[in-house]
């Protein structure tokens, strides 16, 4: 048995080494905290407890006034997508479009998530249609390829965006840098397309259907457009439904039971406190954020007991983020259902785990600290809910992607890294730039002077 | 008359007096006092010690297991003028005109404002209320080449009062100036990436950095006009509300996110000789010890904002309050919006588990961010003779989990409740 300070654990662990977390505070996301170890292997947790046997030639961890939790799970994130590439806002149904095309394995919001400790996350389209594009789950690999980001055994899923998103394409004039008004312009539009959508749907459903128990001799051409509403309809694919206010949800929910389908979540769900008896009547999960409010006009009815009401009744509830800056303290922004509304901590560290890998079918996987799911697993120098709460280490599939101390005393070393590059510039810039003050600061210099890189 | 305005202070005496006893009071200026009691009267602190005893009649709070706090000043919002920020009608901040010095923020704040009740509700007694959004990164309400330089007045609220002259703890706290930057890459809201040559940004920012000049330099002839009484000299609203800055009565409020902005803006203050109160500051660089060794006074950006440059340390914003406490630096927090303005404390609780020391958060929530804008002789900390501007909370304020049981604005009990708290009560009862 090799024993290593936290200090001193090389740099990467490898994924497929024993190793035993000992003597932490454990939070496993499914029951109260307890002093005790975890022990994962090949990537799996293989035992949580008390006391867990340390299989020999393990790696421990001293974890002696360190927390452990799941990692953390953002169900809403637009980060890691190239460019403007997070809403193809051209049509009001875009189901043919894939995030998986426009991942960007290189944007340093996957470290920064990182670091703030989240381990997974659901990179969805943009909200501009009613319905939008597909969706994306995703580790937090930083360092890997795109593909290397897609999470296995995820589950599929689509966009869905209700309110003054989708319709505000149907209200943009040339002053405001819009062309032509797209339908919908109000919510009773937004109804409208997918009423329309998922007829057309059924259609193709059923010529897939005739074709194929030999009723019509021709298969019907293959639509890329209906093919994922089509697996919506069968249950296949689900759908994380943008929506602010209560009226707008009530439709939606109303409207997937004409079709015969079920909503995984609302996101955002500002008023889903005010239909929580509708939503677990449908069966539909709420996931939005802690206490956003007043930045437009559908969310002047946004309250932060949004999740401890939407818990207290029922609801399969989460707290995400939609933001980079934000996604980095999701469990903070747990900790304020208990500062709103009085949430136990366990309930609140469940908002963050356990709950969002649950509203995305991917509880058997991830989300919380049990024998055979995957060693997603966050060290902490606080207790996770507390705003002093700092991420040491992130392991992911049980392969060690952040650490704090590698992190700092590799500063010096990139610092230098850099200058370098800087220095190499100078070098490099036009003669003119050279005489007479700091480089690049004449006009007509070509491209941003070295010194405003610097600074 | 003279009976009637008597009768009126009597009145508010016997509804503001108050004993507040067994906290644990945290005076921010001094030392921690365990179970300890505060006096209130006539809207003062007249007392704190721990052996106080209530005068007749006196309101006695028993604030058993609770912490007693200065109230917290959020040092950037637009409370009182932006309601829903995307709703235009429902905005008075960014006014037109390249210089107007002379807008004033605090006539057009609504006293009605939901903001005013959501902030105190989490121990904040005053904000900062800005003429003109401060954003960055180019987003929405992000100041824009050919948007006003001279931006208006800054106004002090204390947050309870029935009108804004009731709210206003000081009426021209800061003249807010936008500096240019030099600009390649602008990004909007519709519109996307627009990009210009380098020389294009550079010239642009040339030209309203001359401009800035000439302005103050005009502002200097009026004030010599004035002074010297000449015979044809025209009163001028514009030139008038400059008079405070050149005086050095009214600070400079200049947002200076990166090292060239902040060295600009010292260069700037000490040349035109005025007081400076750098805003945002973000990536200071080396300007660092001369922001410490001129003793100017900071707004910090946002600890949870995002590093400015994808190659800044993942945490340079959580420590950026640590560094400035380092090196000497008197430094304030702030939102710079309404939204989270709420969550001042937790800002400072970030800063605090990246490096800050507990009690420099506390200066920083209070005390510092009334003497940066003169109101440090009437609060900011718990002493007596000071305004009883303070709330009590169950646990460390800092800690998101924490609650806010009281607060007190001028020794008055404001409510807690808002549009917020009433809908979670109507809808936790909706069978």
């Amino acid at each position: 048995m090799k024993r290593c300070s936290l200090l001193f654990i090389s740099s990467v662990l490898a994924a497929q080494e024993a190793t035993v977390i000992q003597n932490a505070m454990v939070y496993t996301a499914t029951k109260p905290a307890f002093v005790g170890s975890v022990a994962f292997t090949g990537g799996k947790i293989t035992a949580v407890g008390e006391k867990v046997v340390v299989p020999p030639g393990a790696r421990v961890i001293d974890g002696t006034g360190l927390h452990v939790s799941p990692g953390i799970i953002d169900s809403h994130s637009h980060i890691a997508v190239a460019g403007f590439g997070v809403n193809e806002g051209s049509v009001s149904v875009s189901s043919m479009v894939q995030i998986r095309d426009v991942l960007d394995a290189e944007d340093v919001a996957i470290y920064r998530a990182l670091a703030g400790g989240v381990t997974t996350a659901n990179i969805l389209h943009g909200s501009a249609n009613a319905i939008g594009g597909n969706n994306q789950l995703i580790k937090m690999r930083w360092g890997q390829t795109a593909a290397g980001l897609l999470m296995e055994g995820g589950t599929n899923s689509i966009k869905f965006a209700l309110g003054e998103n989708p319709k505000r394409q149907g209200n943009v004039t040339p002053q405001q840098g819009g062309g032509v008004a797209r339908y919908p312009a109000t919510r009773m539009g937004v109804e409208d397309i997918y009423r329309q959508a998922f007829t057309e749907a059924r259609a193709y459903q059923r010529a897939i259907a005739d074709f194929k128990a030999g009723k019509t001799m021709m298969a019907p051409r293959r639509d890329l457009k209906l093919e994922p509403l089509v697996e919506v309809l069968e249950g296949k694919r689900l759908v994380h439904c943008h929506a602010y206010r209560s009226d707008e949800m009530l439709m939606m929910m109303r409207v997937a039971e004409e079709f015969g389908f079920r909503l995984a979540t609302f996101q955002h769900v500002q008023e889903g406190y005010k239909i929580a008896k509708e939503m677990v009547q449908h069966g539909v999960a709420g996931a939005g954020f802690s206490d956003w409010w007043s930045y437009k006009m559908e969310v002047v009815d946004g309250i932060p007991y949004n999740m401890t009401i939407m818990t207290k009744k029922g609801v399969l509830t989460g707290v995400n983020s939609d933001d980079a800056g934000l996604m980095r303290r999701l469990n903070t922004e747990a900790a304020k259902s208990i500062r709103y509304g009085g949430l136990t901590e366990e309930q609140a560290l469940a908002l963050v785990t356990i709950n969002p890998a649950k509203q995305m079918k991917v509880d058997n996987l991830i989300g919380s600290i049990e024998p055979g799911k995957s060693a997603d697993l966050v060290i902490w120098n606080k207790p996770p809910l507390s705003s002093y709460a700092v991420a040491q280490k992130v392991f992911i599939d049980g392969t060690l992607y952040f650490d704090r101390d590698k992190d700092m005393s590799d500063r010096g070393r990139r610092a230098a890294a850099k200058k370098a590059i800087e220095d190499q510039l100078k070098l490099e810039a036009p003669p003119e730039q050279k005489k007479g003050g700091p480089p690049g600061r004449q006009p007509g210099s070509r491209g941003p002077a070295t010194e405003e890189i610097a600074q | 008359m003279k009976g009637l305005i008597l009768l009126v202070v009597t009145l508010a005496s016997a509804q503001d007096s108050y004993l507040v006893r067994n906290a644990t009071i945290h005076p921010v200026t001094g030392p921690e006092i365990l179970n300890g009691s505060l006096l209130i009267e006539n809207g003062k602190i007249t007392g704190i010690g721990t052996k106080l005893a209530a005068p007749k009649g006196m309101k006695v709070v028993d604030a058993k297991g609770l912490h007693a706090w200065p109230g917290m000043i959020n040092c950037a919002t637009q409370i009182g003028l932006s309601e829903v920020s995307s709703v235009r009608e429902t905005n008075d901040t960014n006014e037109i005109g390249e210089f107007i010095p002379q807008v004033r923020a605090i006539v057009a704040v609504n006293p009605e404002t939901e903001h005013i009740l959501v902030a105190r509700a989490n121990g904040l007694t005053a904000v900062l209320t800005l003429p003109a959004a401060i954003a960055v990164g180019g987003g929405p309400g992000a100041p824009a080449a050919g948007q006003s330089i001279v931006r208006g007045q800054a106004a002090m609220l204390r947050l309870d009062g029935w009108t804004w002259e009731d709210l206003a703890m000081s009426q021209s706290a800061g003249m807010l100036v936008r500096f240019p930057a030099i600009q390649t890459v602008t990004f909007g809201f519709p519109g996307g990436r627009t990009e210009v040559p380098y020389a294009e940004a550079k010239r642009r920012y040339d030209a309203e950095m001359r401009k800035i000049d000439e302005f103050f330099e005009k502002a200097r002839r009026y004030l010599q006009a004035k002074a010297a009484g000449t015979a044809n000299f025209l009163p001028d609203m514009q030139l008038e509300a400059m008079l405070p800055v050149l005086a050095g009565k009214t600070p400079l409020l200049i947002p200076a996110q990166r090292e060239r902005g902040v060295r600009e803006a010292i260069d700037f203050a000490e040349k035109h000789k005025v007081k400076l109160v750098l805003m945002d500051v973000r990536k200071p660089g080396a300007q660092l010890a001369r922001i410490a060794e001129k003793k100017i006074p900071v707004i910090v950006g946002q600890p949870t904002d995002l590093p400015m440059d994808d190659d800044d340390a993942y945490d340079a914003a959580y420590s950026l309050p640590g560094e400035l406490y380092k090196a000497g630096v008197k430094f304030a927090f702030a939102t710079y919006d309404n939204q989270f303005a709420r969550n001042l404390p937790f800002e400072a609780g970030f800063a605090v588990a990246y490096g800050l020391p507990m009690e420099a958060a506390w200066k920083a929530l209070t005390i510092n961010a009334a003497e940066i804008f003169g109101l440090g002789a009437s609060t900011g900390s718990l002493e007596v003779g000071k305004s009883a501007d303070l709330f009590l909370s169950d646990g460390d304020p800092l800690e998101v989990k924490s609650q806010v049981k009281m607060v007190f604005i001028q020794g008055r009990n404001v409510s807690l409740e808002n549009r917020q708290t009433r809908l979670y009560q109507k809808y936790m009862g909706r069978p």
